[in-house]
């Protein structure tokens, strides 16, 4: 029988696999994604949310229309954000994090 | 959906996130996420949520990755060449991560109603897209244009960002 905290146990371990990945790794293309997998799990975890409150034999939409939200607002951050990467690598031709620390203190 | 699936999805959605931190190729690792993507969206389906699972693959499985790819290609970035690890980044990060594990262990076994099965639902004959329809378009309509908005605002940044000369 699957319950909701085999659901959340996975998505926290996405979570942790996607918070490892933005430490780890020193390619700013790789930590963009690790940071979607990060925002993937938060989605599974309110899908699962949604589905567990039902009322009237319906689950709990504005869960699902949320997780709609969160895609569209990520889908947006996402071409933004590589733009940027592509701006910067016109500017520096590198794509590592440590290459870049004109702001680090 | 029966318990076996379940391991089964989430045992490539793990496998294939762990490939996409740890592979040294970015064309590798975004093809890796393409395929944990695909099986988080089968775990949507089995929480009967078709809909976001059909946007999971389309917008995130399709558009997303495809544009992460592109980026990749376009920039011909090499194999990441190992570097020596950031030794206090990697410590103070495996204590945040061990601490996250420890308190998600402590939510789940607290959390009594999380063990229970889920209340069985009835969509009806309309389904799924039609009930996240109603909702989004009758009580989610501003936010549903303002975030309109934000897609063309996002999309004209990306405009002015690579157009702009640099000197």
């Amino acid at each position: 029988m699957v319950t909701l905290n085999d659901y959340l146990i996975a998505s926290g371990l996405l979570f942790t696999i996607g918070f490892a990945g933005v430490l780890l790794r020193r390619n700013i293309i790789i930590i963009f994604m690790a940071l979607e997998l990060m925002l993937n799990a938060a989605n599974l975890s309110l899908i699962g949310f949604s589905r567990y409150n039902v009322h009237n034999n319906l689950p709990d939409y504005n869960g699902q229309v949320l997780v709609f939200f969160i895609i569209t607002v990520a889908a947006a951050e996402v071409t933004v954000g590589l733009a940027i990467i592509v701006a910067l690598f016109r500017a520096r031709q590198t794509t590592h994090v440590e290459d870049i620390n004109t702001l680090k203190f | 959906m029966s318990a076996l699936l379940f391991w089964l999805f989430v045992a490539i959605m793990l496998l294939f996130g762990v490939m996409v931190v740890l592979h040294r190729n970015p064309v590798a690792s975004a093809l890796s996420m393409v395929v944990c993507f695909m099986a988080l969206a089968s775990l949507y389906v089995s929480l009967d949520a078709y809909f976001i699972g059909v946007i999971q693959v389309l917008v995130y499985a399709g558009a997303v990755m495809v544009l992460f790819l592109f980026i990749i290609m376009l920039m011909d970035i090499k194999a990441e060449a190992r570097r020596r690890l950031n030794f206090p980044a990697v410590c103070g990060g495996s204590v945040v991560i061990i601490l996250f594990i420890k308190i998600l262990a402590d939510v789940c076994y607290r959390f009594d109603g999380g063990n229970a099965k889920f209340p069985p639902i009835a969509q009806g004959p309309q389904g799924d897209v039609w009930h996240v329809g109603m909702v989004l378009f009758q009580q989610y309509n501003i936010a549903l244009q303002v975030v309109g908005a934000l897609i063309l605002v996002a999309s004209i940044g990306v405009v002015i960002l690579s157009k702009r000369e640099l000197k």
